[in-house]
């Protein structure tokens, strides 16, 4: 079987979570920097009777994932930017066809082409509102392997928990550098199996009929209920409706159900931050050095602080007010333009407290970067 | 069990347009279901968008209506995660052709275990009546007021280079043949493709003067002959109707059960 | 092949959207549309029970019952 510890690439250790969870279908199209991710599983999958298949591009990727969720297998596809670009029309229908998948996006260079083997976090906006239409939308990430490997898990248990798309933002650094995973025993991570309905055949089944718990049970294609999903607005049996009524239940049942369990999927880290003055808040290869910086200054006495978000949809609000309300600068240290610095501006009091560190050439900001752009902030130059 | 066992009754009347041929064609396609015998749970229906992607929501089998174009990617998954079901993929010519063009061609190349039904009206019905890419030159549309200049093509002889391993083409006008063809289709392992010709009286009708429904029929009687048909040599405009291809060729999924043996024997052999 | 003989023509007139076509394709000419546009067998001592009505019906809104009936 091998050891339980490997030494391997940021996509192998999203391979080894998304197994470890029971994926058995994937379908996917290559592109740098995510190609390890289908490589690895067209070798694995088929070893325990799982399914690979290689599609024509993108969007036939992502459509064929839900196609096989519909059949109850838990599934996933990976790409890059200008495949998530594609992806979005899909990833909408899963949004209103409420069906469990995982779409994980290893970031590159942006927009277009941009650069496909170099880091960027470009794609934080676009994973929120690329699908068009008002909907709430869950993403993850994570800045080293092991974290990885549990979001890709969590990613799944969240899919099957609330009948939901989640997508992995992960970045080429993450994805391609090489790092300790260890290998979870089966069973130290608790999983979410597909919940199926117990409504018996003859009974009518409603497919988007929650349960009093908010779960709603689904059931395979090729069992005994036979019901329509569609992209349409629908009513509880999944049939077009354009009533009033069933359209804004629809629409705020879709969005209420993530929103309102935003802080049962808020993921964090917190590192130092009990005392902290100055606080960082950043995600992904980022936070890699934000924490080194943290650890730095730390050593010369400065009462600073990391943040390290995990879940990045729902913007987990109150986490960050619950973390940032003594200080007196918040950093936010990412790898585009400022897409979640201007998320944690509009969730906080005194938003002028925020400031953006970033660095946005394909190159991973460093430790060092980190700290002059903080000293200049803080008037002392490099 | 009757023909009405098989549609969900509560939606009927449906959306088409008097005379519409897609409602020949649901017809056709119950009828053929039917006479095979089969079991409504055992049946995935997988439409696109467009008036004949529609047909999904009529019939009492597990239906998914997706989006425009991608039909032929969402039953990929699905029959590739669970072979045994029989997949069956209504589109329209737009929707299986013009934005699906490229899912269609890929899944005829897979030869994967399913059967496109590409109900072809020559216009972009839902919408108003847009050219599609089968209207062909010379036709009017709403986006060809002054005539189209786009050629169409041979979806029968497109599918047979993709690798389609059962193609046919009949019209709603030859409903039994449809049925049969449909039924010879679904019995198919492999990838089929069926062209059933279906009039839009309404649109595609009323803007190239072809009358209504039982002129449009009338002239899928006198513009189409049996395959093979002398006729058509001398007259190089008509259209053929009937089995053009039928071939026994490794089927996709079952040919990835051999992957899966091979990956398995490997790993014991490791 | 056993003879088809008619036992019931019936045509479902919520369904039927009188576009004609079994009304034209009949080879008995059995059948016409009436005032409001709907289908409707008005010589059923003509009808073969050949079922091209039912089979064409757009609407799925003709069933023909037949008696089967031996040649013998």
């Amino acid at each position: 079987m091998g050891s339980a510890i490997k030494f391997v690439q940021g996509n192998e250790a999203c391979v080894e979570g998304a197994l470890y969870a029971g994926l058995d279908f994937y379908a996917g199209y290559p592109i740098t920097p995510s190609t390890e991710v289908a490589e690895l599983l067209s070798e694995r999958l088929p070893v325990k009777g799982g399914k690979f298949i290689q599609m024509e591009d993108e969007i036939a990727s992502i459509c064929a994932i839900i196609g096989a969720s519909l059949t109850g297998h838990k599934v996933m596809t990976a790409t890059s930017g200008p495949g998530f670009s594609l992806m979005q029309e899909a990833l909408g229908y899963a949004v209103m066809a409420e069906i469990p998948c995982v779409i994980v996006n290893v970031q590159r260079g942006g927009p277009s082409t941009g650069n496909p083997t170099h880091v960027s976090q470009g794609d934080v906006m676009q994973c929120r509102w690329g699908t068009h239409g008002d909907h709430a939308i869950v993403a993850l990430t994570a800045s080293n392997h092991q974290d990885v490997f549990r979001m890709t898990v969590e990613a799944f248990n969240i899919a099957e928990t609330y009948r939901t798309p989640v997508v992995l933002l992960f970045d080429e650094v993450v994805g391609h550098m090489r790092e300790k995973l260890v290998l979870p025993a089966p069973g130290n991570i608790p999983l979410v199996e597909r919940l199926r309905t117990s409504v018996r055949a003859g009974v009518d089944y409603h497919p988007y009929l929650p349960r009093e718990d908010g779960r709603l049970p689904m059931s395979d294609f090729g069992d005994v209920h036979r019901f329509n999903v569609t992209g349409l607005y629908h009513d509880m049996w999944g049939f077009p409706s354009d009533k009033p009524d069933v359209v804004y239940g629809l629409l705020r049942h879709l969005v209420d159900k993530i929103e309102n369990n935003g802080h049962q999927m808020a993921h964090y880290k917190a590192h130092y931050l009990e005392d902290a003055r100055d606080v960082l808040i950043s995600y992904g290869a980022a936070a890699r050095s934000a924490l080194h910086t943290v650890i730095n200054l730390r050593n010369r006495g400065q009462r600073i602080g990391l943040l390290e978000l995990q879940t990045l949809w729902p913007f987990p609000k109150q986490v960050i007010q619950e973390y940032t309300h003594r200080a007196r600068l918040i950093g936010v240290v990412e790898l585009n333009m400022g897409q979640v610095a201007g998320m944690v501006r509009a969730s906080i009091d005194n938003p002028e407290r925020v400031a953006l560190i970033n660095r946005i050439d394909g190159v991973l900001i460093s430790a060092r970067d980190i700290k002059s752009t903080l000293r200049i902030i803080q008037g002392r130059g490099v | 069990m009757a023909i009405k066992d098989y549609l969900r009754e509560r939606f009927l009347p449906h959306i088409w347009c008097p005379g519409c041929g897609h409602g020949i064609v649901l017809n056709s396609l119950i009828r053929a279901v039917e006479q095979l015998g089969m079991s409504k749970n055992e049946i995935v229906m997988v439409s696109g968008i467009g008036c004949s992607s529609r047909i999904s929501g009529y019939v009492d089998f597990h239906t998914l209506h997706t989006i425009h174009g991608r039909a032929l990617a969402f039953a990929t998954g699905v029959k590739m995660s669970k072979p045994e079901l029989n997949v069956i993929v209504p589109m329209g010519d737009g929707d299986a052709l013009s934005i699906g063009g490229n899912h269609f061609i890929h899944a005829a190349r897979r030869n994967i275990g399913m059967t496109a039904i590409v109900m072809n009206n020559r216009i972009y019905g839902m919408t108003g009546g847009q050219y599609s890419p089968l209207s062909g030159t010379g036709t009017r549309a709403t986006t060809a007021p002054y005539l189209n200049v786009d050629q169409a093509f041979d979806v029968a002889e497109l599918a047979k280079a993709s690798g389609a391993t059962f193609v046919a083409r009949s019209t709603t006008y030859h409903a039994n043949q449809m049925t049969d063809i449909i039924k010879q289709a679904i019995v198919h392992e492999g990838f089929s493709v069926v062209e059933v010709l279906s009039q839009c009286p309404t649109y595609f009708g009323r803007k190239n003067k072809m009358g209504g429904a039982v002129e449009m029929m009338n002239w899928y009687k006198d513009h189409t002959v049996p395959v093979g048909s002398p006729k058509k040599k001398k007259d190089p405009t008509l259209i053929e109707r009937g089995i053009f291809v039928q071939k026994d060729l490794p089927e996709y999924c079952s040919e990835y059960d051999k992957i899966i043996q091979r990956a398995q024997k490997q790993k014991e052999n490791d | 092949m056993a003879k088809q003989k008619l036992k019931e023509h019936r045509i479902n007139r919520e369904w039927c959207k009188g576009c004609g076509i079994c009304v034209e394709f009949c080879p008995k000419k059995v059948l016409e549309l009436d005032r409001q546009g709907k289908a409707v067998a008005a010589r059923l001592e003509d009808c073969i029970a050949c079922r091209m009505c039912e089979i064409r019906c757009p609407d799925l809104a003709i069933e023909v019952e037949t008696e089967a009936q031996s040649e013998e």
